[in-house]
């Protein structure tokens, strides 16, 4: 299982990449394996959109299961992936590069000091088993 | 009675599982409420059972004994003899919901049938497996448009023509929502319910719009113009449709729908006091993801063979629980079967046909009636197999007469609506005859003339 | 074998019914208003009565063989019911009727409603739901008005324990509630501490069913009750398993407020390949008044010479109406027809011989499959579709060999609390020998899943079809045929 050094992650399988104050959410390579073939993915923010730490930004669909995606930190919606929409396996693909979700400017750094870094974040998934 | 064990196999199955009774298996019940006794009569045989139900249904009047000019959502049409002869075949109603596709082929391919057959007859692009009437099929358009816009919309518009038990079950569907706000505009008009009328009032915090088609009260409005007012203001228009009509009018697809719902009923299923029935929603395809209620879908198996599956269930309840928009698990399986057959077997050219002889002799009838003394036809608009009798008396009076000469009258509309007291809603079909009109004049006008 | 669409079928001409041409004189309909086309198929009566017997083929069903899908009670549908259900004096009759007409109706609702009070120990009935997930959707209504009409506004929350069907947390969500998960004990009870932990005044209900979807009675249900009650909230059962219940207890007896039946599961009244169902819905006195609307009562009451008129009555504090008219009425005739047929003996019977062959088939089977909870099981039980030693194999693959065996399969992965999970529920209407035939391929499974696992990978192999492919079908999204013209 791929687990990037440089992202943050949460318990719910999200992942974080910061760069200045632009945060860049998706879901993780554990996530996508757990929900095997993804057939649907909707973002459910529009651009310009303030967004509250834990609110809904995105649902999965795969065929047994669905899972939502929140976000974990507050700000502002600054992009979209518009290309999930037509191509949901992207996430099955490549979780941390082309099916990134949301794009984001950070309005309150405070709330990234709860998130895992790699480590933790590995050894968080290896006591779930499989 | 359709227990086969035998005392011995009892007693060899209990030594199995290790218990000496039966009753032992039970030990988890509280003791000071185990085995009650029911104050229920004793169990009957078939033969008895038989006799106990004529009883029963004896005691009803029908609508083959009687004459009946009732419809207002339920509609006494012709069920040709091969819809009930397929329908009581027990691969199909023993059958449960189709999870395991590879050992339901047979009803996942005959819903797939259904959906078709709904999305080509409403002009819309995709529908579902069913709903349990017309009135949660409508009730879910509110669901599906209050979820498309995230809440964000707020207000349902709803037309007082619209069947009034369908604008009360929707009520009772939304009322949890968080801001829901449910109009119903025109109720105090005395004809309620002009199409323009209710577009005037869509506005930004508008999620749907709700209208009839043919309305509650048979009126037949192009919707065309409406539509476009309601899409000006980013709202979504549902309309609520009779599948027979559809046969001659114009697809309310064409019109501009967003969500066709509707009562199956009249599609070859029997009237029985108002169920089972069949409620049947289609949308376009921008929302197919959006449909509660089961769907089924195309694909193939490993050898390249074409079937079908149940998909999207990972909306479902069962997997999203409290997450999922809807609870539905069901669909009305049997009915959409119903449903499917006798769109089969009538066709293209025998929907016309019956829209027509609905169409014909409903107008027949409205001409005549409206030449008895005292009666009127209060219409503003073409009307398809119902329209609304102005009558000199309470309409619950002149029913009473009516029965008297084996007559079931109309639908008595000043229940609804106390603008609409004395006035008869009377729906005519294939299954009344001119003489059966003529007859129906003649009686009105003898009862009310003194 | 794969049949052809309808709309393949479909040869430009032909016609399965005709009608009489009209016998009044003509009017013009505008042709502004008349659509162009009719994409509707056109076939011989002969062409649809062959296609729909072909589907009819290639469907299992009850009257083919067992069909143990836990929590569906898919017992045997009697025949007399059909009869019955399709006999003029019921099929005929228009809903809107003038009460006097359809006296025969009404005196056959209100003696259900009064049948399904005695059998389950409610106060009131309202037979009005579609299904039992309206049932739930109504009783919750019925909890919500409940606490408003005391002016309890803040009871916002609902307590659902993990074992519990997936409707009922959904139920709560779509009707406003806040829903608060309670887990099971090691002995797949609701746990009380936890259950004692979050019972508080602003709990509007718990939504419980017992027994439980692990087919297991909750040896505390009178306390779990009592907790609820003293803390002011309300406990809806859910009662998608009153099989394993009749004449052995009655919820309402237990405590509990609100209850919806099943009348495809209980009463035999046939599933329809998924629907028509009906859900019935009993509550205490106290509740009587949040009933939907209308009600069948007794308007006149019997006198020497006539008997009692009966009509429709409007609960005071009605939650409203959830379906037009008033309920699946041809399911209300089969499912009386059943009852009538039973007695009260009868009833009783029923679900001692459901709870005898559900743990026959656990005696059978539970050396091979694993059982995580360990206990005398009610009218079904749950085991583990999967071994240690053999990871490659799911409860899936045993499920799908099953349709080997000419068995349709049980219901699998879910419960969600156990691991691969088999839900069996063989129901009273399987003699011994069905059970053992059963109970044997499930022991063959279990063998051929060690000796020759790719027979289970590959199963099943002798269907009309094999697996199919649902990530393709979920992502093109097919649901309507082609039309011939439309390629």
């Amino acid at each position: 299982m791929n687990v990037p050094e440089n992202l943050k992650y949460t318990h719910a399988d999200e992942w974080l990449s910061i760069d200045g104050n632009i945060a860049t959410l998706g879901v993780t390579d554990y996530a996508q394996d757990q929900l095997s073939d993804i057939v649907f993915v909707e973002i459910t923010v529009e651009k310009g959109e303030t967004v509250k730490k834990l609110a809904h930004v995105a649902t999965i669909e795969s065929v047994k299961a669905a899972a939502d995606v929140n976000s974990p930190i507050s700000g502002k919606i600054t992009d979209i992936n518009e290309s999930l929409s037509n191509t949901p396996e992207l996430v099955n693909n490549d979780p941390f590069g082309q099916a990134w979700m949301v794009k984001f400017e950070i309005t309150d750094p405070s709330e990234l000091t709860s998130l895992m870094d790699a480590k933790a974040y590995a050894d968080y998934c290896s006591t779930r088993g499989h | 009675m359709f227990s086969p064990h035998t005392p011995s196999e009892t007693v060899e199955m209990l030594k199995n599982i290790g218990v000496k009774s039966i009753e032992d298996l039970f030990k988890d019940v509280p003791q000071k409420y185990r085995f009650p006794k029911l104050n229920l009569p004793e169990g009957l045989t078939e033969m008895e059972a038989l006799a106990e139900m004529h009883e029963y249904a004896g005691s009803n009047e029908t609508v083959k004994g009687l004459l009946s000019f009732l419809g207002a959502g339920a509609y006494h049409h012709y069920i040709p003899a091969g819809v009930d002869s397929l329908l009581r075949r027990s691969e199909f109603y023993t059958a449960y919901t189709p999870y395991q596709p590879e050992v339901a082929q047979g009803t996942l391919q005959a819903i797939f049938e259904f959906q078709t057959l709904i999305a080509n007859l409403t002009g819309m692009e995709v529908s579902n497996a069913s709903h349990y009437d017309g009135a949660t099929a409508t009730a879910e358009a509110g669901v599906m448009a209050y979820h498309n816009f995230r809440g964000k919309r707020p207000g349902i518009l709803l037309s007082s023509a619209v069947n009034p038990q369908y604008r009360e079950v929707l009520c009772s569907y939304l009322c949890g929502y968080e801001n829901i706000n449910i109009q119903t505009i025109g109720e105090d008009f005395t004809i309620p319910g002009n199409p323009d009328d209710l577009a005037a009032h869509v506005d930004n915090e508008t999620a749907l719009v709700v209208v009839q088609y043919p309305d509650f009260f048979g009126r037949i409005f192009d919707l065309t113009a409406m539509a476009q007012k309601v899409h000006e203001k980013g709202s979504l228009l549902a309309v609520v449709t009779n599948p027979i009509a559809l046969g001659l009018l114009k697809t309310p697809g064409e019109m501009g729908a967003d969500i066709v719902v509707g009562e199956g009923q009249p599609l070859g299923i029997p009237l029985s006091y108002g169920g089972p029935y069949l409620g049947f929603f289609a949308t376009k395809k921008e929302f197919a993801r959006k449909i509660s209620g089961r769907l089924v879908g195309e694909t193939s198996d490993a050898q390249g063979r074409r079937g079908y599956v149940l998909t999207l269930t990972a909306r479902e309840q069962h997997i999203r629980r409290e997450k999922s928009t809807s609870n539905i698990c069901t669909n009305q399986g049997l009915m959409a079967l119903a449903a499917t057959i006798y769109l089969s077997l009538v066709g293209k050219s025998g929907l016309k046909q019956v829209a027509n002889l609905c169409f014909q002799k409903a107008h027949y009838a409205a001409d005549v009636l409206g030449q008895v003394p005292g009666f009127s036809v209060l219409s503003d608009a073409p009307f398809f197999h119902e329209f609304i009798l102005k009558c000199p008396r309470p309409v619950e009076a002149i029913n009473t007469l009516l029965l008297e000469r084996d007559i079931i009258g109309g639908y008595d509309l000043g229940k609804d609506c106390e603008a609409l007291a004395n006035h008869m809603l009377i729906c005519v079909t294939e299954m009344t005859s001119k003489d059966d009109i003529d007859y129906l004049a003649s009686v009105l006008e003898e009862v009310t003339h003194d | 074998m794969t049949e052809p669409t309808i709309y393949e079928l479909s040869s430009a001409g032909r016609t399965g019914v005709r009608f009489p041409e009209p016998d009044v004189p003509l009017t013009h309909l505008p042709q502004s208003l008349m659509r162009e086309v009719l994409p509707l198929p056109e076939l011989s009566e002969v062409d649809v009565i062959r296609h729909f017997t072909h589907l009819s083929s290639l469907n299992y069903c009850i009257d083919s063989g067992l069909y143990p899908l836990g929590s569906c009670t898919m017992k045997y549908n009697p025949k007399i019911n059909e009869e019955i259900a399709r006999l003029e004096g019921f099929a005929y009759t228009h809903p809107l009727q003038p009460e006097s007409t359809i006296q025969g109706n009404l005196a056959l609702m209100y003696d259900l409603q009064e049948t399904l009070k005695e059998i389950a120990g409610f106060a009131a009935v309202t037979l009005q739901p579609a299904a039992g997930a309206q049932g739930e959707f109504t009783g919750v209504m019925i909890i919500r008005d409940y606490h408003r009409s005391r002016g309890d506004a803040k009871r916002t929350k609902i307590l659902i324990p993990d074992s519990a069907h997936g409707t009922n947390p959904a139920t709560s969500a779509m009707s406003g509630f806040e829903v608060v998960p309670l887990p099971s004990d090691a002995r797949g009870n609701v746990d009380l501490a936890k259950l004692r932990e979050v019972c508080d005044d602003t709990v509007a209900g718990l939504m419980l069913t017992n027994p439980n979807t692990l087919g297991l009675f909750d040896e505390n249900v009178i306390e779990v009750i009592n907790i609820v009650h003293q803390a002011g909230g309300l406990v809806y059962g859910d009662g998608a398993n009153l099989n394993a219940l009749l004449g052995i207890v009655r919820p309402g007896d237990l405590g509990i407020d609100i209850m919806h039946f099943n009348l495809h599961k209980t009463f035999s009244t046939p599933h329809g390949g998924g629907g028509p169902g009906s859900g019935p819905v009993g509550v205490s006195a106290h509740l009587a008044d949040f009933l939907p609307t209308p009600l069948v009562g007794i308007v006149e009451k019997a006198t020497a010479d006539l008997p009692p008129l009966y009509g429709f009555i409007k609960p005071p504090k009605t939650i409203g109406r959830v379906k037009s008219f008033f309920g699946q009425f041809g399911m209300f005739v089969r499912a009386y027809t059943y009852i009538r047929m039973h007695g009260p003996e009868g009833l009783r019977k029923v679900s001692e011989y459901a709870v005898l062959n559900a743990n026959y088939l656990l005696a059978k089977m539970g050396d091979v499959y694993h059982l995580p909870y360990k206990r005398t099981c009610m009218h079904e039980f749950v085991v583990e579709g999967c071994w240690p030693d053999i990871p490659e194999i799911h409860a899936l693959d045993i499920a799908k060999r099953l349709m080997d065996y000419k068995f349709h399969p049980p219901t699998n992965y879910f419960p969600l609390i156990v691991h691969e999970a088999l839900m069996i529920e063989p129901t009273e209407t399987e003699s011994k020998q069905s059970l053992d035939a059963f109970a044997e391929a499930m022991l063959a499974i279990a063998k051929e899943a060690r000796e020759t696992p790719e027979l289970l990978k590959e199963a099943p192999h002798d269907t009309p079809i094999g697996r199919l492919d649902e990530v393709k079908a979920a992502k093109e999204l097919v649901l309507c045929c082609w039309l011939p013209d439309d390629k």
